[in-house]
């Protein structure tokens, strides 16, 4: 429990202390806007080292891009550096001329953004676009500059840099375009580094890649990494010091394995408990939750920032604000009663609650949802004069899985696996055009149109994008009355006092009822939407990705939400993400979908622990947990999910498996592979033989354990 | 099957009390929103009043010109701009003022009345050309090409020549112009707001074809509408004007300001003022309503919208 040595640390540096390569003393940025002058980042410092990662966390709104941007002064024309210090090398920054700035910003210092596509010009070749980088920063000619793209593109792990350098962006993946992005900002071997949310739009898999990637890199260039992200998992797999930022200032800085096992900040310690523990045990557990929002910046409290939502305030806490003081070797926090924050593990015991679940858990449930080898195969839009010949996509292609009453199936896979479409087509909304899908023993027709007002009341469904599930010209009690007065029968008095009540069961205020949407924050749209679907009061509530868009921590507490609703009104929940972390918080069964098929089937804690499918095997190799201190299997996926047009043959994950075993994978269609209980994989390896291969290294928590 | 939604006890417990004020307070209704950005565009502004000053001289025009539009007076004929005649008079004596004031009624009306069935036909045909979609839609959408590839004006003077000029007429010769236009845009919206989340949801409980287009789509369609509309009708005051000029619109002794301009070409060397003032006042209200559009474009569709 106590072992404090860091996981990851840097190569050392020899006995001599690492130089500082990025020095932030002071810094603040104003942004002028309509609302007039807002402080965006107040009385900011850091520190960033050579061969060091120092990664700074917020949620949305939080000013840890701006604090990035305006410290290399790379701000919008209504942002300003008012006061501070930055120095890169020992240079000041703030002095510059934008002449020498320009210089500066190609050559010392590189910056990779969120979005690879639109990072790189879609109509220039690769090779043309890195090598002008080389060209315009260290002189060289044509011949040297694509010479020196092509070591680039080895040094970044590309396959066949030769072929991409002749490429154009759109004929690259995205984890292939973020690499070349990466070797764009390394090419003149630039003091400072800076990534903002470098993996955020990429799957799973790729970003662990992509994570291996710039952990390799940073043992291999100099270059001091400022990494900005919201993913505390994302973190753990990169950081060696860590800044948490909340409106505008830092809470805390610290050193990785200090800060996520011995918070000083109350902020730190709630944000720690926001995210589910993998933990694959049947008791489920709620998270912490953080009560309200971050304040905008131009109506911030007058005394600690975050004292309104913390919970260890004291009246002290709201008249003075705290400064960022040292409360350990190298550890600062802005809280002034950090002496009393309690480790996390103990926090999260106090503040959430066992969530009764593990009585019901064994034992046969009603099964609600019956989906019998269901396909979904769509006509590709084929040319009018060429391409006559008609092309099948395979969306889903033989899905069998159960739905039992009461509980939730978690449904994971990348993108482009046809987890969404699976639940579209339960619904109906994507016809299913073949295979059979039946609710209570009933089958259902396939296309939402065609089936009864009661069996549409029975499945309901929580869509992914918040600002686009909630019609923008509608009411928020509007919206949450029309399925209870179209399904429900109710008349309107009646609707309504319903929807009050809807609304307070989901958390949100009496005075919402008259609000549009515009006015709603994204997590609130997404609690009116989930009013949305009990108002109905389905069987069945469908969760497509309904959290992924959402911050840290609004995350949690729709999590509570939902799992409380659900013990409240025994609905099934189908859950899709691509995040296994959430999936394995949620839900008692879980699917694992790969390219239409399933690969694994069962319940929570069989599938999450060996003997498992190999691509979950390499699922829970990827996903980046919040826990610096639990290991992780390196198995990688290479390349990415192929297309549903092209389906492999055999065993159609072969070409990217770790445990290919040779022309039978190739040539057969796996069997299933029966384990204890529902447990079922699709593999030619039998299940003794996948235990065995997978005994030694599966994600686990050594101390804690676990099942 | 009736089970109780809401437990007090636990939503008690997500407390709401660290809710910034201003989330529970202020509400900005969205006109009051799109007030506040229509004021800090001066040319949106100054369009948009220029263009409501011409609706008042539509609706009073009769009451406030100072002359009757018809009353002759051989004293003061092709007479230069003076105090008492402020853009001069024409070659019968009337004062050219007053027939602008009073023709302006006249413009607004045949192309108002003709951009609104446009309007109203053309959203029609795009919300169901768009919703059903396949092959009607390719079938539709083919039918306004073949209509949108003639020359605008010349099509309107073939189908006026052919049914004679008379203000009806013209009317639905605006009308027809337009709709291909208007249907348009339309369908792109619908095309757009069809596989929205909310539309889809709508889909799932239940709803009627009928409500999903009817109280779903079309309400989100309404902002890029009007704008479209405003288009049209700053387009369809030029197309009156025209074919006002070119003898195949409103018939004299009317006070439209084509016909004027028509029937002042003769007299140019000598009165120019004759044909000034009615041509720039159509330069006037065409330009004014464009900036209102352009205005209510960037207020109602901040961030793009058409083009």
């Amino acid at each position: 429990m106590e072992a404090t040595t860091p996981v990851q640390t840097p190569p050392a540096a020899g006995p001599a202390a690492p130089r500082p390569v990025f020095e932030v003393e002071g810094l603040h940025i104003d942004y002028t806007t309509e609302l007039g002058v807002l402080h965006a980042v107040r009385n900011v410092s850091l520190t960033v080292h050579e061969h060091e990662s120092f990664g700074i966390v917020g949620e949305s709104g939080s000013g840890k891009s701006t604090l990035a941007m305006g410290a290399i002064r790379y701000l919008a024309s209504n942002g300003k550096v008012t006061e501070g210090s930055v120095r890169l090398n020992g240079v000041e920054l703030l002095g510059l001329s934008s002449k020498e700035l320009r210089e500066l910003w190609g050559s010392r210092i590189g910056v990779v953004y969120q979005s690879p596509l639109s990072a790189l010009n879609p109509s220039i070749v690769i090779g043309k676009q890195l090598a002008e980088v080389a060209r315009q920063h260290l002189g060289m000619d044509r011949a040297a500059a694509l010479a020196r793209v092509a070591e680039m593109l080895a040094k970044v792990a590309m396959p066949d840099p030769e072929a991409v350098i002749k490429r154009y962006p759109h004929q690259l993946s995205g984890g292939m375009l973020q690499r070349c992005v990466i070797a764009m900002a390394l090419m003149t071997d630039p003091s400072l580094l800076i990534m903002d949310e470098p993996t955020t739009a990429l799957d799973v898999t790729t970003q662990a890649v992509v994570l291996d990637l710039v952990a390799d890199l940073k043992r291999e260039f100099a270059s001091a990494i400022l990494y900005i992200t919201h993913d505390l998992g994302v973190i753990t797999k990169i950081c060696d010091r860590v800044g948490v930022m909340y409106a505008g200032e830092f809470m805390e800085q610290a050193e990785l394995h200090e800060l996520f096992k011995r918070p000083r900040h109350p902020y730190t310690l709630d944000l720690l408990g926001c995210v589910p523990h993998f933990d694959p045990t049947p008791q489920k557990r709620s998270l912490v939750t953080i009560p309200g929002a971050i304040p905008r910046v131009d109506e911030l409290p007058p005394g600690c920032i975050f004292a309104p939502r913390c919970s260890f305030v004291e009246p002290a806490c709201t008249t003075a604000r705290p400064p960022l003081a040292e409360v350990g070797e190298a550890h600062l926090s802005a809280c002034r009663r950090w002496r009393i924050v309690p480790p996390p593990e103990e926090h999260l015991r106090a503040a959430t609650e066992a969530l009764a679940t593990a009585e019901t858990a064994e034992g046969g449930k009603a099964t609600l949802v019956e989906v019998d080898d269901v396909l979904v195969h769509f006509k590709a839009a084929r040319g009018l004069i060429r391409n006559r010949e008609q092309r099948l996509i395979r969306a889903v292609d033989g899905v069998s899985l159960d739905v039992r009453s009461g509980e939730t199936l978690g449904i994971v896979g990348e993108s482009g696996s046809g987890k969404t479409t699976v639940a579209r087509a339960i619904i109906g909304l994507t016809p299913a055009t073949g295979g059979k899908i039946s609710l209570s023993g009933r089958l259902l027709e396939p296309s939402t149109g065609r089936r009864p007002r009661s069996s549409l009341r029975e499945i309901q469904m929580v869509f992914q994008n918040p600002d686009a599930s909630l019609n923008p010209t509608r009411s928020v009690g509007d919206a949450i009355m029309r399925p209870l007065t179209l399904l429900g029968g109710l008349g309107r008095q009646a609707a309504k006092e319903k929807a009050e009540n809807l609304l307070r069961a989901v958390s949100l205020p009496a005075s919402y009822f008259e609000r549009l949407p515009h006015e709603l924050s994204g997590g609130e749209k997404q609690r009116v939407a989930i009013a949305r679907a009990f108002a109905a009061e389905p069987q069945l509530i469908l969760c497509d990705e309904p959290i992924s868009s959402l911050d840290v921590s609004v995350q949690g507490s729709l999590m509570n939400l939902l799992m409380r609703l659900q013990l409240e009104q025994q609905t099934s929940y189908v859950f899709i993400s691509h995040d296994l972390s959430a999936v394995q918080h949620l839900s008692d069964a879980i699917a694992v979908v790969y390219l239409g098929r399933i690969m694994e089937l069962g319940d929570a804690v069989r599938v999450l622990t060996p003997p498992s499918h190999p691509y979950t095997e390499a699922l829970l190799s990827a996903v980046p947990l919040a826990d610096p201190d639990v290991k992780q299997k390196p198995i990688r996926l290479s390349g990415s999910v192929p297309s549903a047009m092209d389906v492999p043959s055999g065993c159609r994950f072969h070409p990217r498996c770790p445990r290919f075993l040779g022309d039978i994978c190739v040539e057969q269609e796996p069997p299933w592979r029966e384990g204890e209980g529902e447990h079922r994989i699709y593999c030619h390896i039998p299940l003794d033989e996948l235990a065995r291969l997978q005994a030694e290294t599966l994600v686990l928590n050594p101390e804690e354990g676990g099942a | 099957m009736h089970v109780a939604v809401s437990d007090p006890i636990v939503a008690e417990e997500e407390t709401l009390s660290g809710f910034p004020a201003q989330m529970l307070t202020e509400r900005p209704s969205s006109v009051r929103i799109y007030w506040r950005r229509l004021k800090r565009r001066p040319a949106a502004l100054v369009g948009t009043i220029i263009f409501c000053v011409f609706l008042f001289l539509a609706v009073s025009g009769p009451w406030v010109a100072p002359y009757d539009y018809q009353a002759q007076n051989a004293k003061v004929r092709l007479d230069a701009p003076t105090l008492s005649h402020p853009f001069g008079t024409d070659q019968f004596g009337r004062d050219i003022f007053s027939r602008i004031i009073v023709g302006t009624r006249n413009i607004f009306l045949l192309g108002g009345i003709g951009t609104f069935i446009a309007v109203v036909i053309g959203t029609a045909i795009g919300l169901a050309s768009g919703y059903v979609g396949g092959w009607v839609d390719e079938i539709v959408m083919r039918l306004l090409d073949v209509l949108l590839s003639f020359p605008l004006l010349l099509l309107a003077l073939v189908l006026l020549s052919t049914v004679g000029p008379s203000n009806l007429n013209l009317v639905f010769v605006v009308a027809i112009l337009y709709i291909p236009m208007v249907a348009r845009v339309v369908r792109s919206m619908v095309l757009d707001l069809k596989n929205k989340e909310f539309v889809e949801a709508a889909r799932v409980r239940g709803e009627r074809r009928s409500y999903v287009i009817f109280r779903e789509i079309l309400p989100n369609s309404l902002p890029p509408l009007l704008v479209e509309a405003s288009m049209r009708f700053s387009y369809s005051i030029f197309l009156v004007a025209s074919l006002g000029f070119l003898g195949l619109g409103v018939q004299p002794p009317s006070p439209d300001w084509g016909l004027q301009i028509n029937e002042a070409r003769n007299f140019f060397a000598i009165a120019p003022w004759t044909l000034l003032f009615p041509a720039c006042t159509i330069a006037l209200l065409v330009v004014s309503t464009n900036l209102m559009s352009d205005g209510l474009r960037q207020v109602m569709l901040p961030g793009g919208g058409r083009n």
